[in-house]
């Protein structure tokens, strides 16, 4: 691949209103899930039947865009059937790619389907190109989605080792682990997104008014307490506060928002393919006002690479709708390790 | 059932570490894992040093598994993976990542660590096809997916669990440890020494939660699947995997060997107090309580009371009653 490929726009849509605006508002290529848990954001009222899938195809194939559907939980044993399902579904739809992350299914997919492009979900965990190109070798994989764990220099270094294309996470919600590699909410809740498709599921969210402030808890753990001026934040487990030695603070990682903008001209340069959006929980307004910075931005790179620059409007639009108000570079940016 | 002594999660001194593994050499462990699992700055033990203690662990009769690296992220991870690997003729090697595994595969027989996420049969097959001889089951799955599982995994593929410690459950690229002394991961003055068993984080209630490990995050409580031998059995693991921890380690694997060979042998069954001394014993060594959600399909941190543990609240209400106390 050359140094200057452009990146492809990749936005969420959980929804077929969802799908549409992204369609609509500049992005490449459009991912979805189907309504179970086959997919890392199985959230209620989310996702897509199949007439739905099928319409979001038309409707995405019509402008010329692609959409991919994301299969990316781990099948237990006897629920494989589903799971195999919904691969036999995404080909016979005419899905422009599969995102997988359980082997044993990825196995499934190239041997039953051998036309279907193959993606490797952030989920699969593959953070050295070693692993990328296990899952190249075994099954053609011809993408790979990585974990929002490094930094610009290994994801240069990844880059340069690997034929696959890759496909990194540019803005939204930020994972601090591993993905595929983090267990911590299933520990609290029995479901995590490697098993269901959740983190932090709302079903085990508890508020409570007390006299020591707003409370926030998952399945009855304290995540956060929050005093009458502090805005609160949803109790993702990892971004709540805790108490280490002396000290109460955000002791894994503050409510904030990956948000990747002024790294788009370093995007062009290390040859990355794809620029994800998070969010397929978010709703069709986010996708929208997303998806039409990142198109702009992404132009105006595209259009002088040299002469790059983030406009104020592109900032307070993103950071309108990011997550705990703030925004970080996250691993890209090596000191937030 | 065999008993192994999983790769060592904490950052000790080098003394502290030869030690360890000298005192364990006599301790009846089956198998032991071996190497630096969690971050790539922790430098007390070197390569060298961990065959040294490999050669002398497998003089003392025990199978030595070489254990590699989970998160891989830099040019040098590979390179140390690719050492360890070099040694694959001498001691089969843990592949904690699928990057291992590219490495590994029709090269030699492997171990196929518990990070892989390896849910159901295909991908057991597919482990199998590439040289894998065993796989640890992943943390996350229940009794009863992992009978469902049982009943049609590959031939010659030995299927171990992880029965007893503080639950590995994330790993990142950040280091908490660091974090928790506002110092930078690239500068972290090495402060996982200071916590041999990890530094512990409650929640604002000051409930114990989980465990800063570096870049590793651990359940608070420890989890414990000795009671569940029976079923362990009925579903036919074959290794119960024991986490070291600083203190008691020892004692730990005399009390699962007992309990095994009691399990095993039907002349010892129904010794019901001996298997409540053994629980009482052992909840002793879990500095923040037990934990074993994750074996029943519930939240990991639950304590499910099981037939022993109910054994042992009735004899502590009737030794209460009869001193005149309340439960």
């Amino acid at each position: 691949m050359p140094p200057d490929t452009i990146p492809e726009l990749v936005c969420p849509a959980g929804s077929l209103t969802a799908l549409k605006t992204a369609v609509d508002h500049g992005a490449d290529c459009v991912y979805i899930g189907f309504r179970d848990n086959t997919n890392a954001r199985n959230f209620a009222g989310l996702n897509f039947d199949r007439a739905a899938a099928h319409e979001g195809l038309r409707y995405a194939h019509a402008a010329g865009k692609q959409v991919f559907v994301a299969l990316n939980t781990n099948p237990p044993d006897a629920g494989w059937p589903r799971w195999q399902e919904a691969v036999d579904l995404a080909a016979d739809l005419g899905a422009d790619a599969v995102i997988l992350s359980d082997p044993g299914l990825m196995q499934y997919a190239a041997q039953r389907h051998p036309h279907l492009r193959l993606h490797l979900s952030v989920q699969g965990s593959a953070t050295n190109y070693e692993a990328i190109n296990f899952y190249r070798q075994q099954f053609g994989v011809r993408r790979a989605v990585l974990p929002r764990v490094l930094s610009l220099a290994q994801v240069e270094h990844v880059r340069q080792h690997t034929e696959v294309d890759i496909e990194i996470f540019g803005f939204g919600s930020l994972c601090v682990m591993v993905e595929g590699r983090c267990a911590l909410s299933s520990y609290v809740t029995g479901d995590s997104p490697n098993t269901s498709g959740v983190c932090s599921p709302a079903r085990a969210v508890h508020w409570k008014q007390t006299p020591a402030g707003l409370e926030s808890r998952l399945n009855e753990v304290l995540i956060d307490r929050y005093a009458a001026h502090e805005n609160a934040s949803y109790p993702t487990l990892c971004k709540g506060r805790f108490n280490v030695g002396e000290a109460s603070y955000y002791a894994i990682e503050e409510p904030a928002s990956l948000n990747t903008l002024e790294l788009i001209p370093e995007f062009f340069r290390i040859g990355i393919s794809a620029i994800k959006i998070e969010g397929r929980q978010r709703s069709p307004a986010y996708v929208a006002q997303v998806t039409r910075v990142w198109r702009q931005a992404i132009d105006a790179c595209r259009a002088n690479r040299n002469h790059y620059s983030i406009k104020p409007v592109w900032m307070d639009t993103l950071n309108s709708v990011a997550e705990g108000q703030q925004h970080t570079l996250g691993a890209y940016h090596r000191p937030w390790k | 059932m065999k008993l192994a002594l999983g790769p060592l999660h904490y950052y000790w001194t080098h003394e502290t570490v030869r030690q360890f593994y000298h005192d364990m050499a006599d301790t009846p462990v089956d198998i032991v894992y071996l190497g630096e699992t969690v971050c790539s700055r922790r430098h007390e033990l070197r390569l060298a040093d961990w065959l040294d203690i490999a050669h002398q662990l497998k003089q003392a009769g025990k199978e030595v598994i070489l254990s590699s690296q989970v998160l891989l992220e830099s040019e040098s991870d590979l390179k140390t993976l690719r050492q360890i690997i070099s040694h694959a003729n001498d001691f089969t090697i843990e592949a904690n990542d699928m990057g291992a595994v590219h490495l590994l595969s029709g090269k030699a027989l492997f171990v196929a660590g518990p990070h892989l996420n390896l849910f159901n049969a295909h991908s057991l097959r597919l482990m199998a096809s590439l040289g894998a001889k065993r796989w640890v089951t992943p943390l996350e799955m229940s009794g009863a997916q992992l009978a469902a599982l049982q009943s049609h995994r590959p031939a010659n593929m030995e299927t171990e669990i992880f029965a007893w410690g503080r639950l590995p459950l994330a790993w990142s690229a950040r280091c908490f440890t660091a974090r928790a002394h506002n110092l930078p991961k690239d500068d972290c003055q090495f402060r996982c020494l200071d916590y041999p068993q990890g530094l512990l984080m409650n929640t604002r209630e000051d409930k114990a939660f989980l465990v800063l490990n570096g870049i590793q995050t651990q359940s608070a409580h420890t989890h414990n699947l000795l009671p569940e031998l029976d079923a362990l059995h009925a579903c036919q693991v074959d290794i119960l995997r024991i986490s070291p921890q600083p203190e008691h380690t020892r004692d730990i694997v005399a009390l699962f060997r007992n309990a095994i060979d009691t399990t095993e042998n039907p002349a010892c069954r129904q010794q019901t107090p001996e298997a409540v001394n053994t629980l009482q014993a052992l909840a002793a060594f879990a500095p923040q309580g037990l934990c074993n959600g994750y074996w029943y399909g519930q939240p990991g941190m639950a304590q499910q009371n099981t037939v022993q543990q109910n054994t042992v609240q009735r004899n502590a209400a009737q030794r209460n009653a009869a001193q005149g106390k309340q439960p």
